[in-house]
Order: structure tokens, then sequence, then C-alpha cells
């Protein structure tokens, strides 16, 4: 079995608002990045995917509170270290975190040769100037960016370009896990395809030892990472593989989900459009049955009442619904069963 | 609402409001109170200072009480103040030769015997300048003074041109002070004996509505060129932007002094000199408030509202003006703030309101400077005054920025 | 002045031109220059177009490709610098503003941001009432308004009830583009000029939103103009696509033709940088 980069159990966070209100933005979630691997999460907007990103570097602040739960990473645990200790013993050397705007991150009166050494010097490596030029131009050799960008201010860079340089920069150090959380969003699709291009890269010359990569564009998680969960409300649904994920999906939102898919492609002449009604609950106070009971096109009384737990099937997938998943394919090949107040069927 | 509710819920707005509304409340209140003319002239001559003043002839009068006080050493404590004594001992060692040994200086009435045995103003003592001889003379009649048993009198001339004793006065003689009139002058008076405080007040009130006029008059001309610049543009932009760009090279304070000049004396009232700054000042409101509708003219909902045949009037006024609502608030504001320094700072240099009925803190300003009251120590005549433009001005730029705060979500914490 | 001296001597020179009969909206020649002097920026280059009535037309192009300013044109909220636009055959006249009211009965937009679409110190029935207004049905009866209004919305997927008295940032942005298109439902413009609508909303609301407007022209027979950088959504939408690059259109034609067989290199590009989950994606390619 191959080493688990990113190990995280029952991981709960809340963010604590201006008038003091308690919004349970991550809640209970578990999951594990070997080596080599990648893992996707995808969902809708608001439904904890950044705040789960942010949660996983272990470093905290106000509005952002830790709960409960484990994060280890590499055997180390960092969840409880002090947040000075995250910063400077985690962040850059074990994790690497890019957001979406990360490109408006370097000033724009410092050339990008300074932002690596600055790195450098805030990690205590000691290497010379010119051992440093050296390491970058090997480095933005090796990721595709032309090693003259190094001599250039930030300003002078078009917005993909940027966004390259930042993930070269943060990736300097080859930390184990890095967390993209949408960092093509903000691109068109030309830059996007070479961001996509040059993550890849870093996984497989092994930069990088495990990604985790956080986007509501599902088309890019089928052809960037290796796994893909579905988050919604806070809460994991399911877990598969992208192949599993995409084509055979089994809880319902994840289903929606897919049903969302629009791709050039002849396949979508096949491929039937759908759209999930309704919004996301409001986690300030979550319902008390299954999160996605109101908006489940199939969900029976019992899914008010009951939290559905995380199952385990097909040794390697994960859910979170009351169904079961043979009623769950039966009723997706059938439409809606009629559902009774006291439906055990769902069960079965 | 919501808007409201969070204006109050920042720190910085709620104290500028609490201390420009305990200002204002002050300017409305004190006068029903203290009703007298603010202007009239209660004394005669320069700067009374601070303090409660009774009535001389009233206390003379007034049947005393004996009051059996430790008069003597307490008379003699009081003269003798440190410097005296230090004086005092450096004169007994020196020039009468007592041994440093004998003196006392805490004892006060041991050092003054020591001094009337030794002191004789008839000598001409060695070593010393003529000043310190006068000053010497001055200790030794201090003394004498404080040493004395025998009261005031009080005579007055009789039929035969003789002067008849009416009263004496004694050490032990004290009145209560309930018994006779009193003013109390907490800031003391100006130059020509008003009461600086009740002049302040009213000063406060006038400068204010010179204020709020002048800020007025500023941002319904720049709100007003604005709208127009920026929802028209072309032509019309270029014009009003060339104009307001006039405005903004020559200094606004300039024009205001030759506008205020070429006025004239007799014109020129509280009202007058308002809406003079009011038209000096807003080319600047004219700039903001035109990048704002720039930003918002391009904006979905006002293209949307073209599209539905809205006139353009109904544009500016239904999808426009609500968007820029608070910040014109917010340029108002500092438009009144500025207004007031603007009043002072013309009243500083003899432009200001011509007026001898009312008074501006520019005013007070003015004639304290003129008649020399930094020079001769009379702070009681600006320094009230400065610190009340400070604070209407911090208060309101407090104001201003706790605003600025609750409408601008990125200063948000 | 000068603009319409040059549209009229435009118009007169283009009536050889020969528009076809199902057209609904087309363009000769069409440019637009921002700026004056020196600083001048091409933003659209003299294209030409044919839009039919009933069809759904995408218009694809990355951004900067001057796609939006095109159909600012169209909906005649900038003016053109060169070239005609053609609506039903004839040109285009909105020189003055009772004309224009009168193009704007028959062309309406749906913008790209549903929350700067809303004046938000307004509830959203103001809204509503202006399109009742417009369509001169400001005098009737309340209940009557009302029960067109909770038409709109059903439309829609919405409850009028539940919208009623409700500010636009008490709705979400699907919610709101939603309200968006009951607008158009109750305006039934000829045109509807879609900029983008489903870029700013969540993936899941997406097909709502596209579905929506399938609809509009199914019942309506409405021609809609989709404007979009997505070219998955014009593929599964369209009927006609035009590819823009640097405000020139390279490519058009059916969906299919233009999508699953591109002519053009910059077409092929666009198509390969998009990620894809049936084929293989090619990320070196």
């Amino acid at each position: 079995m191959a080493k688990k980069m990113l190990e995280v159990s029952h991981l709960r966070t809340k963010y604590i608002t201006r008038f003091h209100e308690d919004v349970y933005a991550v809640d209970d979630v578990s999951l594990t990045v070997e080596e080599g691997k990648s893992l996707g999460i995808a969902g809708e907007s608001g439904c904890g995917k950044s705040t789960l990103a942010l949660s996983l570097m272990g470093y905290y602040f106000a509005p952002l509170h830790y709960m409960s739960g484990d994060i280890v990473v590499d055997g180390q645990k960092i969840s409880g270290m002090k947040p000075d200790d995250v910063r400077h013993k985690i962040l850059g050397s074990e994790i690497a975190y890019i957001p979406q705007a990360a490109m408006n991150a370097l000033n724009p009166t410092m050339k990008i040769e300074s932002f690596i050494e600055d790195v450098m010097h805030a990690h205590k490596i000691a290497m010379s100037k010119k051992e440093i030029r050296e390491m970058a131009e090997e480095r933005f050799n090796d990721l595709g960016l032309p090693a003259d960008v190094l001599d250039r201010h930030a300003v002078e860079l078009s917005g993909g370009m940027k966004q390259r340089t930042v993930i070269a920069i943060s990736t300097i150090l080859s930390p184990k896990v890095l967390i993209a959380d949408e960092p093509s969003s903000a691109l068109d699709v030309s830059s996007q395809k070479l961001v996509i291009r040059m993550m890849r890269q870093l996984m497989e010359k092994g930069y990088i030892k495990s990604m985790i990569f956080i986007t509501h564009e599902l088309p890019l998680l089928y052809n960037v990472t290796d796994d893909i969960m579905v988050m919604y409300a806070g809460q994991m649904v399911e877990k598969g593989t992208a192949q599993q994920m995409v084509f055979d999906p089994v809880h319902p939102y994840s289903k929606g989900l897919m049903g969302s898919i629009i791709v050039p492609e002849e396949g979508m002449k096949t491929h039937t459009l759908t759209a999930l009604k309704g919004t996301p609950p409001n986690l300030k106070n979550p319902p008390k049955g299954c999160r996605f009971a109101d908006r489940c096109p199939y969900a029976v009384p019992t899914c008010h009442a009951m939290q559905p737990d995380e199952k385990v099937f097909n040794t390697d997938r994960m859910y979170r619904c009351l169904y079961s998943v043979r009623r769950l394919r039966e009723v997706y090949a059938n439409g809606t069963a009629a559902a009774k107040p006291d439906d055990t069927a769902i069960f079965q | 609402m919501n808007t409201i509710k969070g204006v109050f819920r920042s720190g910085k707005f709620i104290v500028g409001f609490v201390i420009f509304i305990l200002i204002l409340g002050t300017c409305i209140i004190y006068p029903l109170i203290v009703t007298s003319d603010p202007l009239a002239m209660l004394g005669q001559g320069n700067f009374f200072p601070p303090g409660t003043y009774i009535s001389q002839e009233e206390a003379a009068l007034e049947d005393p009480y004996t009051l059996q006080l430790p008069v003597e050493i307490n008379k003699l404590d009081s003269a003798l103040d440190v410097g005296t004594r230090a004086e005092i001992q450096s004169f007994l060692i020196k020039q009468a030769g007592v041994a440093e040994s004998e003196i006392d200086v805490t004892d006060a009435e041991a050092l003054a015997k020591l001094w009337k045995d030794n002191y004789d103003p008839e000598v001409k003592y060695q070593g010393l300048t003529s000043a310190k001889r006068k000053k010497l003379k001055r200790i030794d009649a201090a003394i004498d003074n404080a040493m004395r048993e025998s009261g005031t009198m009080i005579a007055s001339e009789g039929e035969d041109g003789a002067l008849e004793r009416d009263k004496t006065i004694r050490d032990t003689d004290y009145i209560n002070t309930k018994d006779v009139t009193r003013k109390v002058l907490p800031l003391g008076t100006d130059n020509f004996g008003r009461d600086v405080l009740t002049e302040l007040v009213a000063a406060t009130k006038s400068s204010l509505k010179i204020g709020l006029v002048a800020g007025l008059v500023a941002t319904a001309i720049g709100l007003f060129l604005g709208l127009l610049s920026g929802y028209l543009g072309g032509f019309a932009d270029n014009l009003i932007m060339f104009i307001t760009n006039l405005f903004t090279v020559i200094p606004s304070f300039v024009i205001l002094i030759l506008i205020s000049y070429s006025v004239g004396d007799q014109a020129r009232g509280i009202m007058t000199v308002a809406i003079i700054i009011g038209i000096t000042s807003w080319p600047w409101t004219t700039r903001s408030v035109r990048s704002q509708v720039i930003s918002l003219r391009n904006r979905d909902h006002v293209n949307l509202s073209k599209l539905s045949g809205h006139s353009m009037l109904r544009i500016i006024f239904t999808d426009i003006l609500p968007y820029i609502a608070s910040y014109v608030v917010m340029a108002l504001i500092l438009q009144i703030s500025s207004g007031i320094l603007a009043e002072a700072q013309l009243s500083m240099i003899g432009l200001g309101p011509a007026t001898t009925k009312t008074a501006t803190l520019g005013l007070m300003m003015q004639w304290a400077m003129n008649y020399s009251a930094h020079l001769n120590g009379s702070w009681w005549a600006y320094f009230p005054v400065v610190f009340m433009i400070a604070f209407i001005s911090f208060s309101l730029n407090l104001m201003n920025t706790g605003l600025d705060q609750v409408f601008n979500p990125q200063l948000r914490d | 002045m000068e603009l319409q001296q040059q549209n009229q001597t435009t118009q007169q020179s283009s009536s050889k031109i020969e528009i076809p009969e199902n057209s609904c909206l087309s363009g000769r020649g069409l440019t637009k220059i921002f700026g004056v002097g020196k600083q001048t920026t091409l933003a659209v280059d003299h294209v030409d177009f044919d839009f039919n009535r009933g069809e759904i037309i995408s218009i694809v192009g990355e951004s900067g490709s001057g796609k939006t300013t095109l159909s600012k044109m169209l909906l005649g909220l900038i003016s053109v610098t060169d070239g005609t636009v053609y609506y039903n055959g004839k040109p285009r006249d909105i020189s003055t503003a009772a004309k224009k009211k009168e193009y704007w009965k028959d062309i309406q937009p749906i913008f790209q941001d549903p929350f700067s679409s809303y004046n938000m110190f307004y509830k959203i029935d103001a809204v509503l009432d202006d399109c009742l207004r417009m369509r001169g049905a400001g005098r009737l009866p309340e209940d009557q308004k009302t029960a067109m209004k909770t038409e709109a919305c059903s439309f829609v997927n919405l409850k009028y009830a539940e919208l009623t008295n409700k500010y636009p940032f008490e709705l979400s942005g699907g919610q709101m583009q939603r309200l968006m298109i009951a607008r158009i439902f109750l305006l039934k413009p000829r045109i509807l000029m879609a900029d983008e609508p489903t870029s700013m909303i969540d993936a899941c609301s997406r097909a709502t939103i596209l579905d929506m407007l399938l609809k509009l022209r199914d019942e309506i027979n409405m021609t809609v103009i989709f404007i979009t950088h997505d070219i998955g959504l014009a593929y599964y939408i369209s009927d006609k696509v035009y590819i823009m690059e640097h405000g020139r259109f390279v490519e058009s034609g059916t969906a299919d033709e233009c999508i699953l067989h591109p002519q053009q290199d910059y077409t092929k590009r666009l198509i390969s940088d998009v990620p894809k989950i049936y084929e293989k994606w090619d990320l070196d390619a």
C-alpha cells in the first residue's frame, strides 16, 4: 500500500460571523490522499469546499475556527499545532496552497526571482543567490515556463502566466501536498489548459507528492484527478474514482451534479441534462435529517428525520445517503418510487 | 434599514456622532439658559482671565463674619513662597552674616523675625545689583504687610471735608460669597470684555450654520454637475470637466479671497460668506460624483432601465442617485467640515463675515489675534475656539470614516 | 450628426444588398471603433451575419473578442461606427427616442451578472410592473396584472406569491436570472439577446436557464442570440454558431458543423482547450 500523504479524519471547523453566529462549514469530513495520487473536490458554491481547503492546512485564523478531528501530513499530526509553528514548519514545505486569486498576490514592484529568494529565506534554507537562481531556472524550464520570467515583474506577465508563476513559486520546496482551490477559474480556457498541464507535470515529475484540486467544473476534475469527492453543505456525500463518479454516480446529489455537465462532444447527444432545484441549506442551522433531503427528488419522510452516515460499497467507494445502493439504482431506472411515511424499503 | 443599523454599529461613527450631538445640543440648550446677548460687553477693558468675579463694593459693605483663623502665620506663610525664602536665606547669610545653622526656612515666623532683626531698608548693602536691592525692599514691605494687624479702613468724606471712618475691615473679617453678587466667567472675557463662553456657543452655532449652508451649496452644485457630466458623457462631460478642472487648478482659496474681497464689507453677512464658500468648493464633489456615475452608467440595471424605455431623468433619479446617496452624504459631511475651516481661514485674514452683531469661530480668532491675545498670554480668548474647531472637524471626519467603513465593504473587518 | 449622415449613405448604397427573407436581424459590414484620434480600438471589425427567426444563435469567443460590444450594438445601447443593422429585412432606424422605444419592444436582453441587473433599492415587483407598463398593460385591474405576473413566474418555476415584496438581494443568483427570463416572458420580444446568462451562476442551475431559453424559442418562437465563451454550452443549445476572434467571425454554421467538424484553426484550438469526458483531452496539443 502506498504511503499516505494526507490523512484527515472527522474534521470539523466553523466560522464565527460578525454577529457571533456559528456557521458549520466543514462538518465531519474524512479523506485520504496517497502518494502520487490526486483528489478532486466538487460541489456548488457555498458547499464548503473552499473552507475545507483552508481547514486542511491546519492554519486557522478568525473567523475560521478549528473544532475537532485530525489532520496528518506524511505521518506528522498538524491539527492542534500552534498557528505560528504551522506557518513556519508546514506551509510551503509540507503543504502548498493556491487560491483562485493567487496571481494577485505578487507584489508588482518585485522581480519574480526575489519571491523565490524570499521563500528560501523564510524557510531558512541556506543557498547562495546563484544556487537559488540555478535551481529556479531548472524548475521553471521543467515546468514549461521561460526562464526569463525570473527577471520580470509581475505586471509584465499575463494573467495565465502569473498564475503559473505563482504555482511554480509555491511548489519550489516540493511540498508533500498541493491544495489548489479553483486555480484556473478566473482564466480563459487557453490559459486554463496551460495551468492544468502544469499541475499534471508537477505530479508526474514528482515535484509534489499529492494534490487536492477543488473546482466546480466537473469535466476539469475528470481530466485532472484520480479520485473525486463531492461535497454538499459541509459534508462529503460521495467519493470514488473520477471515472466512476462521472459515469456512474450513486448519490442523488452527485447524480444531479453530473447531469449538469456540458461538453462540446458528440456524446452530449445521449447525455440528459438535469437540473437541481432549490438552494443549499443555511449552515447556521442545518436541517435535522439528511442535508440534501429538501432538494432531493427521491426523499421520503425518513430522510427529513434521520441523518445518514458515510457508507462504504464496492470496497473503495463511499456515499452518504439513507438509501441502499441497490434501491438507488432501481429508483434511477424506474423513476421515483411511491414513498410511504414509514418507508423502510430504501434501506434494502 | 440594515445599513442604518450598521452605521450605528460602527464605533467610530458613534464617537463622532456623540461629540457632534453634544456640540449641537450645547448650541441649542445653552442660549435657553443664558439668555443674555452673547456679544454684550460685560467688562470694560481687555481680556479678563477666567474666574469668579465678586462685587468689591458689596463685599466691603457686607456685614462680616469674624473667623478666628491663625491669620498672621497664615498670611506670612502665603506671603513667603519658596523663592522668596531662598532669597531671604541668601541675604541673611551673605549680607547679614547670620550662620546658616540658625536659619530655618520652613518656619515662616522665625524667618520673618530674623529678617526684621537683620534687614534695614535704609542701609545700602554691598554686593547686590540695584534690581536685587529693590527686590529686597519689596520683600520687606510684603513681610510688613503680612505682619500688620490692623485692618483696612473705609472712610467717607464728611460735610466739613474731613474723612470719617465708616468701617474697618479686619484680617479676621470674612463674608459669605453667597451674600454678594457674583459673576462666573469660566473662560474669562475677550478684548471687548465679552463673556468668551457665551460668545463661543453663539459662534459655534453660526459657524455650524455657515458650514451647513456651504456644504449644501457645494454638494448640490457638485452633485448636479457630476451627475450630468457622468451620465451624459461626450461634449457635456468635456465642457463640465473643463470648468471643473479650471476651478481645481486655481486654488479655491484664492478664488474665495477674491470673491470675498470684491463683494465688499457691507454685503458680507454670514449667509453671503457661506454661499461664497459653497460655490468655490464644489469641484471636488463633482469629480468624485462623476467617476461614480461613470462606473454606474454601464451597469446592467441601468441598461435594462434604458431598454425598458425610461427617460434620462428617471434613470438618474431611480437607478443612479440611490447608489451614490451614501457617497454623497459622506461628501456632504466633509464639505460641512471644510466649510467651517474655510470660514475660519477667511475670517482670520479679515475677509470673513463683516458683522458686529454675531460672532463666528473665525471672527473670534481674528479678534483674539488683532488684540494680541497670543502675545499677552490671554489663552482663554483663542484656545477654546481652536479646540472647538478641532472638535467639530474631528467629529465630522470620524463620522465620515465610520460611514465609509459601513458603506465600503472592502474596509469592513 | 456626422454619424447619422454616414448611416444614411450606407443605407442608400446598400439597398442592393440581399437580405434573406427569414432573417430577423442581419448585419453588413458592422464595425465598432472605440476612442478617437490615435488611441482607437477596433472592437468589432466588419462583420456580416443573418440571424433567422425562431433560431438559437450562439456567438462564441474568448474575452475581448468583441462579442459583448456586438451585442450592445445590436441592442442599440451604443452607436454603430460603420455598417448597417437590418431588422426584418430593412435597415434599422433608431435615430429618435420614440423609434428606439419601439425597437426595444422587439429586442430585450438578459445580462451576464444577475446581481447587477437589478436596482437593489426597489422590490422585484418593480421590474415586472415595468414590463406590464411597456406592453401597455399598465392600467389593467390589479388582479389581472397579478395573474400575468404569476404566469410569468410559473414559466420559470418560481412562485410569484413567494417573491412579491422581496428585494433582489433576498434571492439567489439562479432565482434572479430566472426572474430575468420571466421578464422576457412578460415582454415577449421577438429577439432575446442573452449575454453569458449562465456564467455567473452555479453549474447546477445552469441547465435550468438553458432549458428555459429553449422553451422560449419553442413556445413563443423567439429568436435567441446566445453569447458565450463556453463552446460546450453553445453546442448544447444552439442551431447556428458564430465563432468570433478579434472582432471578426472566423467560422459559422450549424452547431454540428462548427463544433464537431471545425474547419478553422481558431475553432479547433478553442475546442481543444475545453476539457472532455467522452474522448481523451489532449493536454499537450
